[in-house]
């Protein structure tokens, strides 16, 4: 489903990823963790080309990400993202917030969008809250909304960039739920997150990045008990 | 010792002034908010060309008073194109160059203010720029505008008396040539300030409705 060759990413002068190489299989769910700063969220917007590349190759869906034959709107549409600070729309209702793209981009019709919302919004536990305004749900409820917003686009990949750090603790574990449903029904995930139980508990595989690249790859087993190198011992004892 | 009943007799002129100056407001505004949306994506656009054309647009405009850019506009740039406009035309073309100026610096402002990732979100969902821009990003700014606008348009209302000086009929011009030929100032330059009271209090009304029905 990815396939991510020799990527470097920098801000001006500033390398911030450093050659990263990795595969996620089709239904596969990869948790990426590590410290703030080691190009964790940076990795994953280039996966969608929130950020543009410097330099390898990203292959998504047997697409290059590079080729300018590539239709990245068209890419986009196969893969879901959602974002740490939720971006919902304030100014549409949530069942508008979720009809919007398969409307405008899939071109179907208000009916049928509507049906598919609505079915969404059952599925994270929000069908009552259609027509209330972003600014009326909770964090979680907001951030609910946003994973069923993405689901609609019927997506092939999902990106989670920090889904529940903005979250009050009490939230986390709504979304989480949701989270662990929608990879228990074969969704190809790849997800950066500080929560070690849902990485080690979900995920297939591990990502550990630090200074720019993957330092360890391993399940979650292998990573959490019985990390290969000193930087991941480090870090996990820090956070758990 | 002041007859405000003899303004009365005046009212077919001050009519005429103010059917002038609401024409000239409207489709001067009108034009002008199509330019400052124009020169407004200017300024925050990547390209240089339209950036650096846009830039230079506010900032000849801003920096030079309405008054003379109207006697500019009707005596300067005749001889120079050879093209005579009227006064009226002349006019609309004033207010409108004049607010599109700043309706352009009221745009961007709006839209950058928009918080970045409500571009991210539309595009990650496969929204392209320009179906962001129309859905996401548009509406959100145009409410934020509305409060900057309200107050512009205001200014350009009362711009339009400046009008006078390039012989426009509006309602500052009646005035002054009742007035002078009537000996009657003050019956006749309080109601002229009346009319652009009572103008520009409606505007503010109509202004807070709008903004309260786009409440979310």
């Amino acid at each position: 489903m990815i396939t991510v060759q020799d990527l470097h990413k920098s801000f001006g002068d500033n390398e911030v990823l450093k050659g990263i190489h990795c595969e996620v299989e089709e239904k596969e769910v990869v948790c990426v963790i590590g410290p703030s700063g080691s190009g964790k969220s940076t990795f994953l917007r280039c996966l969608n080309l929130l950020e543009d590349i410097t330099s390898g190759d990203v292959i998504v869906d047997g697409y290059n990400l590079k080729d300018k034959a590539t239709d990245i709107n068209m890419i986009r549409t196969e893969v879901g993202m959602v974002f740490q600070q939720f971006n919902l729309f304030p100014h549409k209702t949530v069942i508008e917030n979720v009809m919007l793209a398969p409307r405008k981009v899939r071109k179907i019709s208000a009916d049928e969008a509507r049906k598919r919302g609505e079915a969404l919004l059952e599925k994270v536990g929000l069908a009552e809250k259609a027509n209330q305004y972003p600014s009326q749900l909770s964090g979680g409820q907001q951030q609910r909304v946003a994973i069923a917003r993405a689901l609609a686009m019927e997506p092939k990949l999902m990106l989670f960039d920090e889904p529940t750090s903005a979250l009050d603790p009490e939230l986390v574990g709504e979304v989480l739920e949701v989270m662990k449903q929608l990879a228990k029904e074969g969704m190809t995930m790849v997800v950066v997150t500080h929560e070690m139980g849902f990485a080690r508990e979900v995920a297939d595989r591990v990502f550990f990045m630090d200074e720019g690249i993957i330092m360890e790859e391993n399940t979650p087993e292998m990573i959490f008990t019985n990390p290969a190198s000193e930087r991941t011992k480090n870090f996990l004892n820090k956070v758990l | 010792m002041f007859d405000f009943g003899q303004v009365i007799d005046f009212l077919p002129q001050l009519r005429t002034g103010l059917y002038y100056t609401l024409l000239i407001s409207v489709v001067g505004l009108l034009a002008g908010f199509v330019l400052g949306a124009i020169f407004g994506l200017g300024r925050i656009s990547k390209n240089k060309f339209f950036f650096v054309i846009a830039s230079i647009y506010v900032e000849v405009v801003r920096g030079t008073p309405v008054l003379v850019q109207a006697i500019w506009i009707f005596f300067a740039l005749p001889i120079i194109t050879q093209y005579n406009m009227d006064s009226i035309t002349a006019g609309i073309v004033v207010i409108a160059i004049n607010s599109g100026a700043y309706i352009a610096e009221i745009v961007r402002g709006a839209v950058d203010s928009i918080d970045k990732g409500q571009m991210e979100a539309g595009r990650s969902l496969g929204l392209n720029k320009h179906q962001t821009m129309r859905y996401i990003i548009w509406p959100q700014a145009f409410k934020r505008m509305i409060p900057p606008l309200g107050n512009q348009f205001i200014i350009s209302i009362k711009d339009t008396s400046l009008l006078s000086v390039i012989l426009v009929p509006e309602l500052m011009f009646q005035g002054r040539y009742i007035a002078s030929n009537h000996f009657n100032a003050v019956e006749i330059y309080t109601t002229v300030a009346l009319f652009y009271l009572v103008i520009n209090f409606s505007l503010s009304l109509l202004l807070r409705y709008i903004e309260r029905r786009l409440n979310y």
